[in-house]
């Protein structure tokens, strides 16, 4: 089912500010199609638990309308709400068994005995949680709290189903592995899902779709690949991967295509923000692994010259920081160094890269 | 911002009305603290303001401008300051003798250290009076001293300290057991020397806890009814009693009020300092897994010294109840030493009957106030809703709020139509219900805070509504915390006189009175026997809640809490 947030603002009372209150929200708009699983990826304090909060109905908008499957919800308590949320903490009833745990939900419905039974017997062999059946939470792993937590929000086929940041409280090697596994169950039942995260890895594995946050503002929305690949704002660029501003003057824009001049060499880019006019400063976005690196005495045509300052070798690539006189070294990556050969610290070299690569934007 | 708070209270209002019965709980104890805590303190300041319908500062002024009302609130504020410092230095030595020391017996140190809170309050002035007074066994039978001056501020001070000094040992020893022994390590290994580490690091971390301990002793020692009534007279005016004589001694109502209104500024001003700014002061000592220390900080020499002093106030504690004890199977104490059971055949007998009435004030009283109390806590803690600061300001209020100002409040308020309620059952069971709420309250809140509040949240979350979530899964989860609420609740019902003693008549009286009046006339056998019969059944019932806790929920009990 579909949830549609139109221009929703949060506000909070913070007496420790002089005004007395913080915008955690302001004017949030985004529509969340069935069956996707998209995510709100954000520093801490962006607003992105915020939001998901204000879908579950633990939080009241201050302003604006929240709908779930078309339906108007801004005066539906979260327990009339028909979505399920995965806490960051689990949230498991400490007084109950796994299997009680799992129940509850339809128990809560009113649905029969034997009826809760069953359907938890069935989930639970879904997430190999049968063998856990009676144990009590205190006996359980991290990772097999998370699937308990999982399997209560999902036995109720919710029209949305809610992940605050399910996977922080687990050590790396089974982040990887439930983050796989959520992305399984959802695609399985199809439940259309939120995922709050602050973990941009996570984020670009489990999601068709990624809502960028910050400063209570949504800031990009988009898959992954077009997140990544076609930053929207500086602040996108810079919190996802890593990435080079170089700055320049724009020249001339276009439609998509920039013209800017960086000392008086000038760049093709592309541009796809909006945000620039001829002659404003601008910054050139551009990702380590697009970096073409070549010897410098060669006396090709390069866009930035500079010298190694670090290498690091690791194994499949080298990791170069280059001084090229700009305020913050210029990070490249470049692959299998095996056969491609590799720079030595010292060395000068001409920095090239395509044009698709480089993305012109306002450098604020 | 006004603007602001408004339209969030407007939405609270909407959200909390969708949900009808957390709605009417809230109108309902709203209402209930409104009328049975605000309205009788309300009648007291009118009583005291007001001649007919004109507001007045004469009465007041009368009372102020008696020197010997005036002697009084110089007495009460001189022995409440005495006693907090006493006090809190004790219950430190204590606390500090159980979580830092290392010394022997500590189990016994922490019994000794309960006992006192489990008692009728007035125990110690009782057997001060028993071993010091006119026919004490140690000032006249030992050392045929004749009138030793143990009336007044020497002896009351002795029996508020041993009375009150509990309650600074239990706030204290949660104060240093939340400091890590590993900050004194540090300093040590930075190369302080023991006394250095002590001043500079332990106490420093332990100053905010002293302070509210203090100001909590200040509080209860004000408060205190029960020890100057026995052990002051006229030369030694107390505020609480003076109130208390104005109004049963010379039916004098306004300046009883006016004697209230003294005492309760310096009451609710010390709470307020202790609430809202003591207690905000607390340092958080940021650990990652708790420490093992060896507990370095107190030399050998010292530790012999903190054990020696712990051991002569445990004898000293020892003695009083055994005092009592004796004294309740003395012919006649003083004179006569042989034993005998009359003092119980008379309790037995003819005082039974306020044996009965107590146990069935407190037997109704305890459960109604504690589970009243976990709603609150409830309510407070985890919901918002229109009035929730004036709920949990006023339910803890009763904590501030003298028992002879409330016991003045409730025979003004409810002796007149269309509430006429003095004499009755009613009148003593909504005062010890709204009066010892705070109990139940302090515990609830202190688990709640624990318990996770995504764990209610993800309740919600699956369908339950306010009234499910609280059954289903926070209040199995606060039971422990519900029972140890109780268990205290029970014992101030069981040992409360001060409010109480306005309260009382010939259809429902009280043990406690019925002690003080024994003592009044002397009779200190029969005094020492009912102090005996309650201190038995006191910790008959906690036996009892403990057996039923441990068997109805065993295998929770202990889990839950550190979950």
């Amino acid at each position: 089912m579909s949830v549609i947030l139109e221009n929703v603002s949060k506000i909070f009372d913070d007496p420790s500010r002089k005004d007395g209150h913080i915008k955690a929200l302001d004017q949030v708009s985004l529509e969340i199609k069935e069956g996707e699983l998209v995510t709100f990826l954000g520093p801490s304090g962006c607003g992105k638990t915020t939001t998901l909060r204000i879908v579950s109905g633990f939080e009241n908008p201050t302003e604006g309308k929240v709908f779930i499957s078309g339906k108007l919800v801004n005066d539906i308590p979260p327990n009339k709400r028909d979505t399920s949320m995965v806490f960051q903490s689990y949230a498991i009833f400490p007084h109950m068994s796994v299997e009680q745990n799992i129940g509850f939900g339809l128990e809560l419905k009113g649905h029969a005995k034997k009826e809760v039974k069953e359907e938890s017997r069935r989930i639970m062999e879904v997430m190999g949680l049968l063998p856990l059946a009676k144990r009590r939470p205190d006996q359980l792993s991290g990772g097999q709290q998370q699937r308990v937590a999982l399997a209560r929000a999902i036995i109720n086929k919710p029209s949305v189903l809610l992940f605050d940041e399910p996977l922080s409280n687990l050590d790396a090697k089974l982040r990887d592995q439930m983050r796989l596994e959520i992305r399984r169950i959802q695609q399985a039942f199809g439940i259309t899902s939120i995922y709050v995260t602050h973990d941009q890895i996570e984020a670009m594995t489990v999601s068709d779709r990624i809502v960028v946050m910050n400063n209570g503002r949504v800031i990009q929305i988009g898959t992954p690949f077009e997140i990544y690949s076609r930053p929207a704002k500086r602040f996108v660029a810079d919190f996802i991967g890593r990435v080079n501003f170089i700055p320049c003057e724009t020249v001339s824009i276009r439609g998509e295509e920039a013209a800017a001049s960086f000392k008086g060499v000038e760049i093709s880019a592309n541009s796809h923000t909006g945000d620039l006019a001829d002659g404003s400063p601008c910054i050139l976005a551009v990702r380590p692994e697009s970096l073409v690196l070549e010897p410098a005495e060669k006396k090709t045509k390069s866009i930035i010259g500079g010298k190694i300052e670090k290498a690091v070798y690791l194994g499949s690539v080298v990791e170069y920081e280059i001084d090229a006189g700009l305020d913050s070294p210029i990070l490249a990556v470049s692959h299998d160094p095996v056969v491609n050969g590799f720079f030595n610290q010292g060395d000068m070299v001409a920095i090239n890269f395509p044009k698709t690569a480089a993305h012109a934007m306002a450098s604020e | 911002m006004l603007q602001n708070s408004f339209a969030k209270s407007l939405s609270d209002t909407k959200k909390i009305l969708k949900d009808p019965i957390l709605a009417m709980a809230v109108l309902a104890i709203l209402l209930a603290l409104g009328f049975f805590i605000i309205f009788p303190i309300a009648r007291v300041v009118t009583t005291a303001f007001k001649d007919g319908n004109k507001w007045t500062l004469g009465i007041f002024m009368n009372a102020v401008r008696n020197k010997y009302f005036m002697q009084g609130f110089r007495n009460s504020l001189l022995v409440g300051g005495l006693t907090a410092i006493l006090g809190t230095a004790i219950g430190f030595l204590f606390a500090f003798a159980v979580t830092r020391a290392d010394v022997p017996f500590k189990r016994l140190l922490h019994a000794i250290a309960i006992i006192p809170i489990v008692s009728p309050p007035f125990i110690g002035a009782l057997a001060i009076i028993m071993l010091f007074g006119n026919n004490g066994f140690i000032t006249w039978n030992l050392l045929k001293i004749q009138n030793f001056p143990i009336y007044g501020l020497r002896g009351l001070m002795l029996a508020q300290t041993i009375t009150f000094f509990p309650v600074a040992y239990l706030a204290l020893r949660g104060v240093l057991e939340s400091i890590s022994p590993t900050l004194e390590d540090a300093a040590l290994d930075l190369g302080g020397s023991r006394f250095k580490v002590f001043m500079r690091v332990t106490l420093p971390l332990a100053l905010p806890g002293l302070a509210s301990a203090m100001l909590v002793l200040f509080i209860e020692s004000l408060a205190d009814f029960g020890n100057p009534l026995i052990l002051t007279g006229s030369r030694f005016p107390i505020l609480s009693v003076q109130a208390y004589l104005e109004i049963t001694g010379m039916y004098d109502l306004p300046s009883g009020a006016a004697l209230s209104i003294l005492l309760l500024v310096p009451s609710i001003s010390a709470w307020i300092i202790q609430k809202y700014w003591v207690s905000k002061k607390r340092y958080v000592t940021i650990t990652g897994k708790p420490a093992s220390s060896s507990i370095k900080i107190v030399s050998p020499l010292a530790r012999v010294l903190i054990f020696a002093a712990c051991m002569l106030f445990t004898l000293l504690i020892i003695m009083i109840y055994l005092t009592v004890l004796w004294g309740a199977v003395a012919k006649v104490w003083g004179s006569n030493n042989s034993l005998t059971l009359e003092h119980f055949k008379y309790a037995f007998g003819v005082g039974f009957k306020s044996v009965k009435d107590t146990l069935t004030i407190a037997g109704i009283s305890t459960p109604v106030s504690g589970t009243l109390g976990m709603i609150i806590a409830f309510l407070v803690i985890r919901k918002s809703f229109p009035g929730r600061k004036f709920m949990e300001f006023t339910s803890m209020l009763s904590f501030a709020v003298p028992g002879t100002v409330i016991g003045i409040g409730y025979i003004l308020a409810f002796n007149r139509a269309p509430f006429i309620l003095t004499g009755t059952l009613s009148i003593l069971l909504l005062n010890f219900i709204f009066r010892y709420v705070p109990v139940g309250i302090e515990s609830g809140i202190a688990i709640l805070r624990q318990i996770d509040p995504a764990i209610e949240e993800a309740a919600i979350d699956l369908g339950a509504d306010a009234k499910t979530t609280f059954s289903r899964v926070t209040l199995p989860m606060i039971v422990p915390a519900y029972f140890s609420g109780l268990v205290f609740a029970f014992v101030r019902a069981m040992t409360a006189i001060s409010a109480a003693i306005f309260l009382v008549s010939s259809r429902w009286f009280l043990v406690t009175v019925q002690i003080m009046s024994q003592v009044e006339s002397g009779r200190l056998g029969s005094a020492a026997a009912f102090s005996v019969i309650l201190v038995i059944i006191i910790f008959a019932a906690i036996a009892l809640i403990r057996a039923v806790l441990k068997l109805r929920y065993g295998k929770y009990a202990g889990t839950m809490l550190n979950f």
